[in-house]
């Protein structure tokens, strides 16, 4: 145990004044606190996990608790990885993952440094702006299907009050070239602001004097741009897109509301796709490994772009 | 401007910027807008084509939503003549109130659960993060990581064996249940936020307390805990956003006693199909108070969001 400043008065103080001055031991008090905390974390996450990596091997249906349970080795992850349906599933995935990303980068970064500006009542505004993703996504998701509906929905009437298209001649959620996009804007009007505010942390930690030597050495206005602010923001950027990446790859509240994963399964992601396999098939099973394949997935790109991450942030 | 600064906005940019920026967030704002206004309208104005800003406010949503109702023959309305404003508004429609709806019930289940699970999550996240601030806690950055990294499980994941092991120990549905859960779900953050509030309060403090003959104990809680009352609320005000907006568990492990309201509003159904209205009244009164929040207290609350995900 380390040689703290109280140990130290501890030993130089006469025995019953110690014992005060120690009451219970470091060591002690430290388990004690954190104690709780992992064994809640053991019983509701870790404990969980091992019965989910369990339940996998199996073919387990929770809805008819009381069949025997086989054993089946590595069947449901084989029939996971060769199963089409389910890579259309994770194409459905990637289509939201990669346009979502890219408007909110897009954008978020724009509005941080239109907010850098500093002018006046930034602060208020900023705030405004956060507002959706305070909320619940379920909730919200629920109302936008009533601002999609063809005709009477409201926006469907501002698409079609500012391109002359008739309201009620498309259909958001119900058509299937369209679906993937309703989801992908919601998910963009919710969520940019996150981004924003992590590339205005990422602005404003960039120091004056910097800017001030570029002028100095006549470096245009272009040039400051590209070679100080973006390379000094890219590290927070980064990290907001993992942040995102994560979020967006378990995505299920608020498409599920909007679309329900239809129509067909043009909106069907994993998270989705996965709730009806063991919620509504009772596969449980085979959703086990799923959902172990999931994990292992988002862990292992998780882990390849933070070592990118972190070699950006040496530079 | 008192003095020139080369790297200070001309007032030209910053007259761009913002009005830019204010384009920005009013067309943000037209969803929640929308929904307000929603609240307020008979059904009828609500679907009407081109969508009305200006109509006659009505409160048969907040009516609606609060009520159970049912249809009433001639005779019978005419007997009983409507005692309060709500009956007369339920009369147009022949209809008398039945009694109350579940939405209260629902409501007050997430009041029940966002606050316990939030008080729990507090609870113990200071503690550990104290420790994990403080001690030599062997492997404490794997201990870290792996507290974290059980945040990357999609929740459908967690909820397949947490369905299996509620239902075995008699857990689903139950109040319970679902703030154990949330307090799991949400104390890796908290952990995580708190850790890095204490982290900055200087140890001189306490080994300065110590030397006066408080115990350990005593030291954390009459020195560093008002010390970090602002971080510990506003990692509070986080735990309960989260347990408040809450879903994917809400829908998979609630039913019925402890439900709680996001579940709950999709599915308020009026005459002929969905009670727009009585959703977007049910949405006002659910999103209301985190909009306040979230203005009150924008200074703590932006903080803690940047702040959380950079030091990750």
């Amino acid at each position: 145990m380390s040689d703290t400043f109280a140990d130290r008065a501890a030993r130089a103080t006469p025995k019953p004044a110690a014992r005060r001055i120690r009451g219970l031991s470091d060591r002690a008090i430290a388990w004690i606190f954190v104690a709780p905390t992992i064994f809640l974390l053991l019983a509701i996450n870790i404990f969980p996990l091992i019965w989910t990596i369990n339940l996998s091997f199996t073919n387990f249906k929770a809805n008819r608790a009381n069949r025997a349970v086989e054993y089946i080795g590595l069947r449901n992850y084989e029939r996971i990885l060769t199963d089409s349906d389910i890579w259309l599933t994770m194409q459905a995935t990637a289509h939201f993952l990669f346009w979502t990303i890219f408007f909110q980068v897009l954008i978020g970064f724009t509005l941080a440094w239109l907010i850098n500006r500093k002018f006046k009542g930034n602060d208020l505004w900023t705030t405004i702006i956060v507002l959706p993703m305070m909320l619940s996504p379920a909730v919200v998701g629920n109302f936008w299907t009533f601002l999609y509906q063809p005709q009477i929905g409201l926006f469907n009437y501002v698409v079609a009050f500012f391109t002359g298209a008739d309201p009620s001649s498309f259909q958001m959620i119900g058509d299937v070239a369209l679906a993937p996009w309703s989801i992908v804007i919601v998910d963009t009007w919710m969520w940019t602001p996150f981004v924003m505010l992590i590339c205005l942390a990422g602005l404003r930690s960039i120091p004056d004097y910097i800017y001030e030597a570029a002028e100095i050495d006549r470096a245009s206005k272009m040039r400051q741009f590209f070679t100080i602010t973006i390379p000094m923001v890219l590290p927070f950027l980064m990290l907001a897109v993992l942040f995102r990446g994560i979020e967006n790859f378990k995505m299920f509240d608020l498409v599920v509301q909007l679309t329900g994963g239809g129509p067909g399964s043009t909106t069907e992601l994993t998270s989705i796709n996965l709730k009806r396999e063991a919620f509504e098939k009772w596969r449980t099973g085979y959703a086990s490994a799923y959902a172990i394949i999931l994990f292992v997935t988002v862990f292992g790109l998780a882990s390849i772009y933070v070592k990118a991450l972190n070699k950006v942030k040496e530079r | 401007m008192s003095s020139y600064s080369i790297t200070e906005p001309s007032d030209r940019q910053k007259w761009i910027a913002g009005t830019l920026v204010v384009v920005y967030a009013l067309i943000t704002m037209m969803p929640l807008v929308w929904i307000f206004l929603t609240g307020f309208k008979s059904p009828a104005d609500a679907i009407s084509y081109p969508p009305k800003v200006l109509f006659d406010p009505t409160l048969e949503g907040y009516v609606n939503l609060f009520t159970t109702r049912t249809r009433q023959t001639q005779e019978f309305l005419a007997a009983n003549p409507p005692q309060t404003w709500a009956d007369e508004i339920v009369r147009q429609y022949d209809m008398v109130i039945a009694g109350p709806s579940k939405f209260g019930e629902r409501f007050l289940n997430s009041v029940i659960i966002g606050f316990g699970s939030t008080f729990l999550s507090i609870f113990l996240g200071t503690l550990a993060a104290y420790a994990f601030s403080r001690f030599k806690i062997p492997l404490a950055d794997d201990l870290l990581f792996f507290i974290l990294s059980t945040r990357m499980m999609p929740p459908i994941a967690v909820a397949i064996p947490i369905f299996l092991m509620y239902r075995n120990l008699g857990l689903s549905d139950t109040h319970l249940g679902m703030i154990l859960l949330y307090t799991a779900v949400n104390i890796s953050l908290a952990v995580w936020l708190l850790k890095g509030f204490i982290d900055e309060i200087p140890r001189e403090y306490e080994e300065a307390a110590l030397i006066d003959g408080y115990t350990r104990f005593q030291a954390f809680v009459k020195v560093v805990l008002p010390q970090a009352a602002t971080g510990i609320a506003s990692t509070a005000i986080f735990c309960l956003i989260f347990a408040w907006n809450e879903y994917a568990f809400a829908v998979l492990l609630t039913s019925g006693t402890a439900q709680t309201a996001p579940p709950f509003i999709p599915t308020i159904i009026g005459v002929g199909g969905l009670d727009w209205p009585a959703i977007a009244a049910a949405a006002t009164i659910f999103l209301l108070p985190v909009m306040i929040f979230t203005i009150l207290l924008r200074k703590h609350l932006l903080r803690g969001i940047t702040f959380g995900a950079v030091r990750k």
